[in-house]
């Protein structure tokens, strides 16, 4: 079983989920071990793993900067799943995604990134320039091999595609918080709303909101219309600006900050 | 030989790789393409605006002296002397005017060399379109008089600092901002690439260079060309010269960039050296590394300087109907100096690259035989590239 099921067991006991978002080996790959345990540590419900692509156009100037560094550092997808399987021995519980382009996995093959995927201690993928009428191939692979295919509703999808959307969705919903890339624009409360309504009637699948919750005021009221938040580019600012020294001290008490304001 | 398959798919290639936030935005492309297409006062529109503000049919023009070094008949498809220089303004005043039927209210484009940004500039400027174009800052220093006439044409010109800073980056940048901006933006892609329905639009609006090109030919030689060669770089040139041609028994020679050389890695052939891959919203042959990340593409043509290729191209090659070349720099900067010598025509670098393989390609072919070479762009552009060339030495 997926360790995303705890999640629903989570929600149903009236907790918020916090999610936070680390590019792979970012800062390097050691520092990037010690910030998944830090998140851990410090209250967060789940993780998601950044795998970088060179061409990300979904992504703002935080998460860009941080995967063109990993990049050029040398990072692969075998380093993150390396480092990944390294915090899992560790003691690592937490459910855990990867998020990335179509293009690592195209060239992998479906199959083996997915049976990497699998042992290197993860539980779900997210592809971001993979919409379901494209997911044809990979999704059912992905579940196959025992990965959760998470997909995104954005504020733009109208509820017609809803459906759609949702046979391809397991392990929890991404409801895009606003309308355009990671850490631009401020996630508004209203448009999450009017997203979750609509879901909450269709789907039992965990409903968590990213893109744009920056801090832990927005979390906070971004978490009164949704099951939970994922928290990406304010975190991938913080790693950047404490350098890997200081980064997994300064992102747990960030994180705790949330964790205390999600719970308050 | 149809060319769009369900869901806008060429073979394995094509589709629709982006963000769910775009995907109702491409839904609502597609409706209005469809309806505009199926409406004559749209194409009666978009026909007279080819014919009176750019100055179609353009001209099949023989090449007298090269055809008789060759000992074929040459024709030029006169593309250069579209209004602005290059064939790119018949797709950004067909996008222009689908953006004007659609309500939008700004327009946004990426370019590399400038070309498309011109023409997009142009087309902005001509119906009252706010229009911003991303552009790698490379590209900026290495393109200013495109820049400056960017600017002049009311355009706003956004460099783009990340990743190669080039034009791959500057597409990622005008993805990004068209998410952002998803309502009331219209996003004109410039070449027979991207999601769908990009590469099929593009397409349509182009073809008017081998509708033109089939009458022309049946008037002057009553009969089809042996041979129709262009140059890709993301292929709108191309099909825009091929789509009328693609059930006729003609051979259709596509001509990528090899930059250095094939060996050398700093290339942009990416049908020879690409493998399968996703970027920009379409599958197709992408150069990229063994963990799938893109690689840069090298031509010193900016029009040619793209890692991937249009998906209907990729497909046409992979079935066969494509005869493939590549040239490298050097040879296409002999094919330059060449046309303007004996006919008195500076081609475009881009253009340049399909002249390049005509001895290649004549020497295949009966004597006599009638080919017509796409010439997309006029040289201009490309002085400074070509005088420091000659300064360093090379390139006669």
């Amino acid at each position: 079983m997926s360790r995303f099921e705890t999640l629903k067991e989570l929600v149903a006991g009236g907790g918020k989920l916090l999610v936070p978002f680390f590019t792979g080996c970012y800062p390097d790959g050691d520092t990037f071990v010690e910030l998944l345990l830090a998140a851990q540590s410090a209250g967060a419900d789940a993780l998601e793993v950044g795998i970088p692509f060179s061409d990300p156009s979904a992504d703002g100037p935080i998460i860009q900067a941080a995967s063109q560094k990993t990049l050029e550092a040398g990072t692969t997808v075998d380093s993150i799943m390396a480092c990944v399987k390294r915090a899992r021995e560790r003691g690592l519980a937490l459910p855990l995604l990867y998020m990335t382009y179509y293009n690592p996995i195209l060239h992998r093959g479906g199959e083996k990134f997915s049976r990497e995927a699998i042992a290197s201690g993860a539980d779900g993928v997210l592809v971001v320039d993979l919409p379901p009428e494209e997911a044809e191939e990979f999704a059912p692979i992905a579940r196959a091999n025992g990965l959760d295919t998470i997909f995104l509703i954005a504020p733009t999808t109208p509820e017609e595609r809803y459906p759609l959307v949702l046979s391809r969705c397991s392990g929890f919903l991404y409801v895009v918080s606003v309308t355009g890339v990671t850490g631009g624009k401020e996630a508004a409360v209203d448009t999450v709303g009017a997203m979750t309504g609509k879901l909450k009637d269709m789907t039992d699948l965990p409903v968590l909101a990213g893109f744009g919750v920056n801090n832990a005021a927005s979390a906070k009221a971004i978490s009164t219309a949704a099951d939970g938040v994922i928290v990406g580019s304010a975190i991938m600012k913080l790693v950047g600006e404490a350098g890997p020294a200081d980064a997994p001290a300064k992102v747990a008490a960030f994180i705790q900050g949330l964790r205390a304001a999600l719970d308050g | 030989m149809d060319q769009v398959m369900p869901k806008g798919h060429f073979g394995q290639f094509g589709g629709q790789y982006v963000a769910e936030t775009l995907m109702p935005a491409l839904a609502e492309l597609e409706g209005a393409l469809d309806q505009a297409m199926a409406d004559n006062s749209f194409r009666e529109e978009f026909r007279a605006l080819l014919a009176d503000y750019v100055g179609r049919p353009t001209p099949l023009t023989l090449a007298s002296r090269l055809s008789g070094e060759l000992g074929i008949n040459l024709y030029l498809k006169r593309e250069d002397l579209c209004h602005t220089g290059a064939h790119k303004i018949n797709n950004t005043l067909g996008q222009v005017l689908l953006a004007k039927r659609m309500g939008k209210k700004r327009i946004i484009a990426e370019t590399g060399a400038g070309q498309h940004g011109v023409a997009t500039a142009t087309a902005a400027a001509l119906m009252g379109f706010e229009c911003i174009v991303y552009m790698g800052e490379e590209d900026v220093k290495r393109q200013a008089p495109n820049v400056e006439r960017m600017h002049l044409l009311g355009a706003e010109v956004v460099p783009v600092t990340s990743g190669s800073r080039t034009l791959k980056d500057a597409m990622n940048e005008a993805i990004r901002q068209w998410v952002t901006h998803v309502d009331t933006t219209f996003y004109i892609i410039g070449s027979v690439a991207g999601p769908h329905p990009y590469p099929a639009m593009v397409r349509e609006f182009q073809r008017v260079i081998g509708d033109e090109t089939k009458a022309q030919c049946i008037a002057k030689l009553g009969k089809l060309p042996e041979a129709i060669i262009a140059c890709i770089g993301g292929g709108s040139n191309a099909m825009g010269i091929f789509t009328a041609f693609l059930d006729d028994p003609v051979e259709l020679v596509a001509v990528e960039a090899e930059g250095e050389g094939y060996d050398t890695g700093k290339h942009a052939a990416a049908i020879r050296a690409g493998k399968v891959g996703v970027l920009h919203g379409q599958k197709s042959y992408l150069l990229q590394d063994d963990d799938g990340q893109v690689i840069e593409a090298h031509s010193v043509s900016a029009g040619l300087d793209y890692p991937g290729v249009g998906p209907q191209v990729a497909y046409l090659a992979e079935s066969g109907r494509l005869t493939v070349m590549s040239v490298t720099d050097d040879e296409a900067l002999k094919a330059f100096h060449r046309l303007a010598l004996a006919e008195g025509i500076l081609p475009a670098l881009e253009s340049s690259h399909a002249l390049a393989v005509i001895d290649q390609v004549a020497k295949r072919l009966k004597p006599g035989s009638d080919v017509v070479l796409n010439l997309s762009g006029r040289g201009d552009k490309d002085l400074a590239t070509v005088l420091s060339i000659i300064e360093e030495g090379g390139g006669r």
